[in-house]
C-alpha cells in the first residue's frame, strides 16, 4: 500500500478522483480488469468506499452487484477504512493449528477493537486474513509489510507499543 | 451428433448438450438444486452428481458436455452416498421447518431429502441467523433458508438482466445480497419475481394472503394477461382462488415473468367484481337478470337500428378479450345488426402500425419472432419503453446485450433500456421521421445500403433516396435536439450490422404522423436488407395481450377476420355465404369517429366490451361527453369501470382466468388461453354473453364452446386456415399458418413480401399538430410504467403495486423545475387547450428540459384530459405522446 494509506481522508478529493478516473482509464478497455482496477482504486486510501465502488462499476460498466460481490469475495479488499498499521493475523490451517486463535483474543484485548474493525484514532486496524504463505513461521501475523513469526501472545505487547511510538514520532514531526 | 450411452440406453444427441440435458431426453431426471435450463450452469450444488466410465472421479452431470462413446451411469451405490453428502452438508444449516415451511411440498431439498434418507444433518456447528427481508411488497426473503445455490442471482444478473442480488463474501458466511447489504424493498429490484419462481427452497417466497398447501393446490397451464408479450404460465388453483402463479417454459417468456404476471392475479378473485347484471334506473344501478337485460338490449338494438339506421350503432370490441370473442363481437355488430363500425383500441395504439406496414409490406405486424431477438448483431429501440411496457422482452433484449448484441436507442426520455444502449438519442417528442430519414441520408451517402436487395426485393428506392437527400445529419440535429454524430453513428451501427431488428411501439405509432412513423422505419429496415431475415426485422411490440388478435379477428371498421376488406367483393361473398346474411360493403366508423359521432347525435348506440375509454382516450372531456350523448350504452366488464358508470345496461363477463380460448402475442402466436375458475356470481364468459344477444336479435348460431368458434374462424381467415384447437395443444402457432399441416412462420417476408415487393415511400418530416407555444409552453408526451396495465383497472386492485405506484405524476427536468420553483412531490395544475389536472412533479433527467411526461394509467389526474384527439388522416390514430400544457404550482 502506498504512502496515502490513511484513513483520515487527508488528500484532496478532488486528486483522489481524477486518481479513480485515471485507473479506470487505463483498464478501461481490458477485459478481466475488475481485480487490478480495485487493487490500484484501494492504494488511494487503503479501502474502498460505496462511492468509488459505483464509479468503478459505471466506469468499467459491470454491474455493482458484481463488483460489490468480488470486493466481499477477497479479504484483501476492504469495504471500511484501514488504520494507519493494517494488523493481520493468519487463521490459514498451520497458524490455527499452532494458536492463532489466542494470538487474537490477545491482539482484540491490547487493540480494543474487534476483527474488521478500526480503531477510533485510526491508527490500527486488525483482520484476521487467509495463509499469507509462511506457514512455517506459523503463527504468523503482518503489520502493514512486516511479518512476525512463531508467535506466542506474550509477544504482542511489545510489538504493538513499538507501533504506537512510530505513531507518536509522526504525529510529533507532523 | 453425439452417440452415448446412460444408464444402459444409447442415445444419440447434438453436439454441446451436458450429460444431464442428454439424459432427460431419455427422461432420465437427474437432481440438481442449482442447474437452470437456459442458463450456462453454476455447478455449485454438486447433487447431480454422476458416474462416466474411464474417470476417476465423479462428475457434475450439469457442467460435463456430452462425448462420443461416453458411458454414463446415474444410479448407483457410489452416486447415492455422494448425493446424501451434499444433502448432509446443505442441511447443516437448514433449518429442519418443513412443518409450517410454506414451501413444503414444492421444495427440491425436501424432495431429495425424502429420496435420499436424510433426516438430521451429521453435521453439527453454527446455524445462520440473518433477519427476514421482508420488504418488498410481494416477496420477502429468508436467507436462513438458502442453500447458496446461485439460482437466484444468476436469473436476476443473467436472465432478467437486473443486477439486483448478488454473492456476497465466502466460507460460512456467504450470502445472497443486495449491494451494501440494503433491502430489497430500497433497492433497484423491479419485483419480477423471477427468482422467486427459480428457488429450489423456501428462501424467497411469494407473499399471500391465503395460507395453502401445495398439494392442495392445481395448476392450469394458460396465457398472461397484461400485455403483448404472451407470456405461459402456471395459475395455481385452490378451491375457487387463484394463490399463486409459475412462469411456463413458453416460447416468449422462456421461464420469466414480470412484476404483473407473476404477482399481479389478484384482481380475478376480487370482491369488487361484477357478479350481476346492472340496470340503471332513474341514474342508479339496479341488478337484474340475464334474460330481462339481453331482452332490453335487444329491444333497444332493433328499435334504433328501425328509427337510424344501423349506421347509428357502433361497437367498442376489446384487446383484452380472447379471439373468439372479437369474432363474435365483429360479427354481431356486421351479421346481425349490419354495420362495420366496430373497432377497439389498436386504433389508440398500432393503427398506424396495421395501416403503414401493410402498405408497404403487406402485413402490418411484428416480423419477427421474440426468441430472434437473442440472435440479433444490433437491437434499434425506438419509441418503445420496452423494459417497462413489454418486460420480458426488455430482459430478452438485454440479455441479447450479454450475448454481444449492440444496441441503439432513440427515446425522448432517458429510459431504462438507454443505459444498455452504445448509442442513445434523445430526441425530441414527434421527430421520429426526421431522425430515421436522417440515418437513411447516413446509409446511402455512406454507401450502406443493401444494393443487391434493394434491386430484387423492393421498389421505390430512388424515391427514398430523393427523398432523404436534404436529411443531412445536421439538419436533422437540428430537429431532433441530438448531436449529428450521434445520427452518424446509429446510422452506421445499423447499417453495416448483418441482422439488425427494430422495435418501435407507441412513440412511433401514436402521433399524428404515425404511419409516416410507421412507413419510415419499415423504409429504413429495407434499405439495409433487413426484412425477410431471420433475428432482424420490423417489430411493433403490440401493447394488449390480444390486441393482434383482436386485429387479426376483424375488430376494425375496414377489415373483416385475416385483413379481408368489407369492400372486397371476393371476400364479402365468401363472409356472407358462411354467416349467412347480407353484409354492408361500407367501411364503418373508428373509435374516434364513433365518439365525434355521438356527440353529433350520428351514433346513437354505443356496445363497449372490456374497454374503458373514459381513461385511455384522449380529451376525455369530450368522451365524457359524447358517452353521454348517447341514446343507449351497454359496458360489458369485469368491474365497474369509469365507463360503465356512464352505461344503462352493464354485463358481468369473465376474467381470463374464467374462460377458454386463444390470445395472439405480438409476435403472432396464436396460444391457448385455459379456464382454471367459474366466473363470480352470475358472471359469464364474453363470448357466450355475445352468443346469447345474437340469437336473441334473431341469428341462431349456436357454439358448443370456443374451439367451435376457432374452427369457424380457421375456414374464414386464411392467415389461421390451419389453427384448431386439438394443435394449439402442443403449442402455439405464429400465423400465417394457412392449413394443417403448415407449421406457422417464424418470420414474415422470407422469400417474397406479402405484397409482392418491399415498398419505399417517400415521408417528410411533419410537425406534430399542437406544439408549445407561449400560452402553453411546455410539451407533455404520456405512456406507461411498469406497475400497470392500462386503465388500472386490474393492476390499481393490488396492492402492492400501488404500494410502489400509488398515484399520477408529472416528469419534469431540473432545469424546468428549477425555474418554475417546484421540487420532488409539489403539488401542480397541468392545463392544455381541453382540460386540466392536478398532479406530482418527479423532478428527474430522465425528460429533457421543458418535456413532461405524465403516465396515462391513472383516473385521478388523467392524462387523457390533457392530450390532443387530433388525428393521423390515414390511420386515424390520436396523437398521444404529444401535446402543449402549462404548468401551475398548486400548493
Amino acid at each position: 500500500m502506498g504512502a496515502n494509506s490513511c484513513c483520515c481522508g487527508c488528500i484532496d478529493e478532488k486528486l483522489q478522483e481524477d486518481r479513480l478516473r485515471e485507473i479506470i482509464g487505463k483498464y478501461i478497455n481490458t477485459k478481466g480488469a475488475l481485480i487490478p482496477v480495485l487493487h490500484e482504486a484501494q492504494t488511494i486510501n487503503g479501502y474502498l468506499p460505496e462511492s468509488v465502488l459505483k464509479e468503478i462499476a459505471a466506469g468499467l460498466n459491470i454491474p455493482l452487484a458484481e463488483v460489490y460481490g468480488v470486493v466481499t469475495f477477497y479479504t484483501q479488499f476492504s469495504l471500511k477504512p484501514k488504520g494507519k498499521f493494517k494488523v493481520q493475523l493468519c487463521m490459514g490451517t498451520a497458524c490455527y493449528v499452532k494458536g492463532a486463535e489466542k494470538i487474537l483474543e490477545k491482539l482484540k484485548e491490547k487493540l480494543g477493537i474487534m476483527v474488521g474493525e478500526c480503531s477510533e484514532d485510526g491508527s490500527f486496524s486488525l483482520d484476521a486474513c487467509r495463509c499469507i504463505g509462511a506457514c512455517g513461521l506459523a503463527p504468523v501475523m503482518m503489520i502493514n509489510d512486516d511479518v512476525y513469526g512463531r508467535l506466542v501472545p506474550e509477544d504482542i505487547d511489545g510489538i504493538i507499543e513499538k507501533y504506537r511510538n512510530m505513531q507518536d514520532v509522526v504525529q510529533d514531526v507532523e | 451428433m453425439v452417440s452415448l450411452t446412460i444408464d444402459d440406453k444409447k442415445i444419440t444427441v447434438e453436439e454441446g448438450l451436458t450429460i444431464i440435458q442428454a439424459a432427460k431426453r431419455v427422461n432420465i431426471e437427474i437432481p440438481s438444486l442449482c442447474y437452470i435450463e437456459g442458463v450456462e450452469s453454476i455447478a455449485s450444488c454438486r447433487i447431480c452428481a454422476v458416474e462416466v466410465e474411464g474417470r476417476p472421479n465423479l462428475v457434475a452431470s450439469c457442467a460435463t458436455p456430452v462425448s462420443e462413446g461416453m458411458v454414463v451411469k446415474t444410479n448407483s451405490q457410489r452416486i447415492y452416498d455422494a448425493r446424501r453428502t451434499v444433502l448432509d452438508l446443505v442441511l447443516s444449516t437448514h433449518p429442519l421447518d418443513c412443518l409450517t415451511c410454506e414451501k413444503a411440498g414444492n421444495c427440491k431439498l425436501q424432495d431429495y431429502c425424502y429420496e435420499y434418507d436424510v433426516k438430521v444433518s451429521s453435521y453439527i456447528g453454527k446455524k445462520n441467523d440473518y433477519p427476514i427481508d421482508d420488504t418488498n411488497p410481494f416477496y420477502y426473503f429468508d436467507k436462513n433458508k438458502c442453500i447458496l445455490c446461485r439460482r437466484c442471482v444468476k436469473v436476476c444478473s443473467e436472465l432478467q438482466c437486473n443486477n439486483t442480488l448478488c454473492f456476497s463474501e465466502r466460507g460460512f458466511v456467504t450470502h445472497v445480497s443486495t449491494p451494501f447489504e440494503g433491502k430489497l424493498g430500497e433497492s433497484n429490484c423491479v419485483s419480477c419475481g423471477n427468482c422467486v419462481s427459480v428457488c429450489p427452497v423456501g428462501a424467497l417466497m411469494p407473499k399471500s394472503r391465503v395460507k395453502f398447501r401445495t398439494w392442495e393446490t392445481r395448476q392450469v397451464k394458460t396465457v398472461c394477461s397484461f400485455c403483448g408479450v404472451g407470456c405461459e404460465m402456471y395459475l395455481k388453483i385452490k378451491g375457487d382462488r387463484i394463490v399463486g402463479v409459475a412462469p411456463a417454459m413458453g416460447p416468449a417468456n422462456k421461464g420469466l415473468l414480470c412484476v404483473k404476471g407473476k404477482f399481479a392475479y389478484g384482481f380475478v378473485n376480487h370482491p369488487d367484481r361484477l357478479k350481476k347484471p346492472l340496470v340503471k334506473k332513474d341514474g342508479v344501478f339496479e341488478e337484474a337478470t340475464w334474460d330481462e337485460v339481453l331482452d332490453i338490449i335487444a329491444d333497444r338494438i332493433s328499435g334504433i337500428r328501425q328509427k337510424y339506421g344501423p349506421q347509428s350503432l357502433a361497437g367498442l370490441s376489446s384487446a383484452k378479450c380472447t379471439n373468439e370473442e372479437n369474432y363474435l363481437f365483429q360479427k354481431l355488430f356486421r351479421a346481425v345488426i349490419g354495420t362495420n363500425n366496430v373497432d377497439h383500441c389498436a386504433r389508440l395504439c398500432h393503427a398506424s402500425t396495421v395501416a403503414g406496414l401493410a402498405a408497404t409490406l403487406g402485413s402490418g405486424a411484428m416480423t419477427n419472432s421474440i426468441e430472434e431477438t437473442l440472435n440479433s448483431d444490433v437491437i434499434f429501440v425506438t419509441g418503445s419503453n420496452t423494459t417497462e411496457a413489454h418486460p420480458v422482452i426488455g430482459a430478452q433484449i438485454r440479455q441479447a446485450r450479454l450475448k454481444g448484441a449492440r444496441i441503439i436507442v432513440a427515446d425522448p426520455r432517458r429510459i431504462e433500456l438507454s443505459k444498455d444502449a452504445e448509442i442513445y438519442l434523445q430526441i425530441k417528442p414527434g421527430t421520429n421521421v426526421a431522425l430515421f430519414n436522417g440515418m437513411m441520408n447516413v446509409i446511402i451517402e455512406e454507401g450502406l445500403q443493401d444494393k443487391e436487395y434493394i434491386e430484387a426485393r423492393t421498389e421505390g428506392y430512388e424515391g427514398l433516396a430523393d427523398t432523404v437527400r436534404s436529411y443531412t445529419p445536421e439538419r436533422v440535429g437540428e430537429i431532433c435536439g441530438v448531436d449529428p454524430d450521434d445520427i452518424r453513428k446509429a446510422a452506421r451501427l445499423y447499417g453495416k450490422a448483418d441482422r439488425a431488428g427494430i422495435f418501435y411501439s407507441m412513440g412511433v405509432t401514436q402521433h399524428s404522423t404515425g404511419t409516416q412513423g410507421v412507413m419510415s422505419v419499415s423504409n429504413l429496415a429495407l434499405l439495409c436488407g433487413n426484412i425477410g431475415k431471420e433475428s432482424a426485422g420490423v417489430n411493433p411490440l403490440r401493447g394488449q395481450n390480444n390486441v393482434q388478435g383482436a386485429c387479426d379477428m376483424g375488430s376494425l371498421p375496414g377489415d373483416l377476420p385475416g385483413y379481408q376488406k368489407v369492400f372486397n367483393p371476393q371476400a364479402l361473398e365468401k363472409f356472407e355465404a358462411a354467416w349467412g346474411v347480407k353484409l354492408p360493403d361500407k367501411a364503418g366508423v373508428t373509435v374516434t369517429e364513433m365518439l365525434a359521432g355521438a356527440e353529433k347525435g350520428n351514433i346513437r348506440f354505443m356496445y363497449i366490451m372490456g374497454e374503458n375509454p373514459m381513461i385511455s382516450d384522449p380529451d376525455i372531456n369530450h368522451v365524457e361527453k359524447s358517452l353521454k350523448a348517447l341514446d343507449f350504452l351497454v359496458v360489458q366488464d369485469i368491474f365497474l369501470t369509469e365507463t360503465a358508470r356512464l352505461a344503462d345496461i352493464v354485463l358481468p363477463a369473465s376474467a381470463f382466468a374464467e374462460k377458454d380460448g386463444t390470445f395472439t402475442n405480438t409476435e403472432r402466436r396464436v396460444q391457448r388461453v385455459r379456464k382454471a375458475l367459474e366466473p363470480p356470481g352470475e358472471a359469464k364468459a364474453d363470448w357466450q354473453i355475445l352468443m346469447e344477444l345474437m340469437k336473441k336479435l334473431g341469428y341462431e348460431k349456436t357454439y358448443g364452446g370456443p374451439s367451435e368458434i376457432m374452427d369457424e374462424i380457421a375456414g374464414l381467415t386464411p392467415s389461421y386456415g390451419g389453427i384448431s384447437y386439438d394443435r394449439l395443444e402442443a403449442g402455439g402457432i405464429q400465423w400465417p399458418c394457412p392449413t394443417r399441416d403448415h407449421p406457422g412462420t417464424k418470420y414474415l417476408h422470407k422469400e417474397s413480401f406479402t405484397r409482392g415487393k418491399g415498398l419505399f415511400k417517400q415521408i417528410d418530416y411533419v410537425e406534430s399538430a399542437e406544439l408549445p407555444d407561449s400560452e402553453y409552453p411546455y410539451l407533455l408526451t404520456t405512456g406507461r410504467v411498469l406497475y400497470h396495465y392500462h386503465t388500472r383497472t386490474m393492476t390499481g386492485r393490488i396492492e402492492g403495486l400501488n404500494r410502489i405506484s400509488p398515484e399520477s405524476f408529472a416528469q419534469i427536468n431540473p432545469v424546468t423545475a428549477n425555474r418554475l420553483q417546484l421540487s420532488d412531490g409539489s403539488r401542480i395544475k397541468v392545463s392544455s387547450r381541453r382540460g386540466e389536472i392536478f398532479t406530482k412533479v418527479r423532478v428527474t433527467d430522465v425528460v429533457e428540459e421543458d418535456v413532461v411526461f405524465i403516465p396515462f394509467h391513472f383516473a385521478d389526474g388523467a392524462a387523457n384530459y390533457l392530450t390532443n384527439s387530433a388525428t393521423d388522416p390515414i390511420a386515424g390514430i390520436p396523437e398521444f405522446k404529444v401535446c402543449a400544457i402549462k404548468i401551475e404550482k398548486a400548493d
